[in-house]
């Protein structure tokens, strides 16, 4: 195989990037919509959090702080008496490993920002707004800090509507009447129709269904996701090596 | 349900109305490892590619973490829902496929479950 140069796509990026207050503005003006989206999500989330025993406070805090969807439904899944605090965290940090290389794809372009402003807007990043700030900067717009506007609106989007669901929680007898519990399942579906890319994603995906349909078989919580995530990256490597 | 399931259910939803305020230290500690561990992911591909040399290798094959993942959750929830989930799921990805509008796709999948958990 040919060596991808990591530098490569910042040849690209001659252009002056900016880190301001028209930046943050056009971030959040454009993901606002999606953010109104992925507040059905949130609410979803507050009815699975009350049910698992958490507060309206402890909920806030948590949409707050962590600030990724599918792996806090995860979490308040695997929410139990007593905590089951490793299995959680460690599920938490498998299903939120793809953050890394969504990260590392903004490089070309956060290169340029100093590392208190690239880290700050980090901790807002989520896989919607990290899709449309790939799209804004590839476009050449130069705005720094599209991340951190459109990373704003999905965490006032996000907490507010976890806070609404947790209230709700209470009122809704079940949410499957409503296909809320549907949610997660119907979000996944439409990504993996996104991130599907024929022949290449063939391999990993079926070694990553069959190790996850046997691991959730033989153990109970979600291991499955760090097995079948785990074993599909294992076998991409040898089979490219 | 049974009776014991409803009444756990009841006892949870009155004391959380009861202690909507309430801040159990267990809890917190919890979720403050999960923001510590979801930053780490957030903040860790950038600072790796930006501290240390990845091989070309390890990187392609961390490519197919995410679809791997999502694969990986979908399985086994599908796997242990039934015929309305399936044909939701199959309204989902067309919808997904033919208007690449992930948000579009989210609501007609919704009703499409609700449809298909009455009618089968």
């Amino acid at each position: 195989m040919v060596p991808d140069d990591p530098d490569g796509p910042a040849d690209d990026t001659t252009n002056e990037m900016t880190f301001n207050w028209d930046g943050i503005r056009t971030g959040f003006v454009t993901c606002v919509p999606v953010a109104l989206g992925v507040a059905g999500y949130g609410i979803a989330f507050g009815v699975l959090a009350d049910r698992a025993g958490l507060t309206v406070a402890e909920t806030a805090l948590m949409s707050a702080t962590v600030l990724a969807g599918a792996s806090q439904i995860i979490a308040v899944e695997l929410w139990s008496d007593p905590v089951p605090a490793a299995a959680i965290v460690l599920a938490v940090f498998a299903v939120n490993l793809r953050y890394s290389l969504m990260g590392a794809a903004l490089r070309p372009w956060f290169r340029h920002l100093s590392a208190t402003r690239s880290y700050l807007s980090l901790f807002f990043m989520a896989d919607e707004n990290w899709a449309l700030t790939i799209r804004d900067l590839t476009s050449g717009s130069g705005r720094g800090a599209f991340l951190l506007g459109s990373g704003l609106a999905m965490w006032v989007f996000w907490v507010v509507s976890s806070v609404v669901g947790v209230a709700v929680g209470g009122v809704i007898d079940d949410p499957a009447m409503y296909g809320l519990d549907y949610i997660l399942a119907a979000t996944f579906i439409a990504l993996a129709v996104e991130l599907w890319d024929g022949a290449s994603t063939v391999v990993p995906w079926t070694v990553a269904l069959v190790t996850a349909l046997v691991t959730a078989q033989v153990l109970s919580g979600h291991w499955h996701v760090i097995a079948g995530g785990g074993a599909a990256a294992i076998v991409e490597m040898v089979r490219r090596g | 349900m049974s009776s014991r399931a409803a009444a756990r259910l009841l006892s949870w939803r009155w004391s959380a109305v009861a202690n909507t305020f309430t801040l159990d230290p267990v809890v917190v500690t919890v979720i403050a490892a999960m923001a510590v561990v979801t930053y780490l992911t957030k903040g860790g591909g950038l600072w790796l590619l930006t501290h240390v040399e990845i091989s070309d290798r390890v990187e392609a094959s961390l490519e197919v973490l995410p679809g791997a993942i999502i694969v990986a959750v979908l399985g086994p929830e599908l796997a242990s829902g039934g015929p309305p989930e399936w044909l939701a799921g199959g309204v989902v990805a067309a919808v997904a496929w033919k208007t690449g509008n992930i948000l579009l796709a989210l609501v007609t999948g919704v009703g499409a479950i609700v449809i298909f958990r009455t009618v089968l």
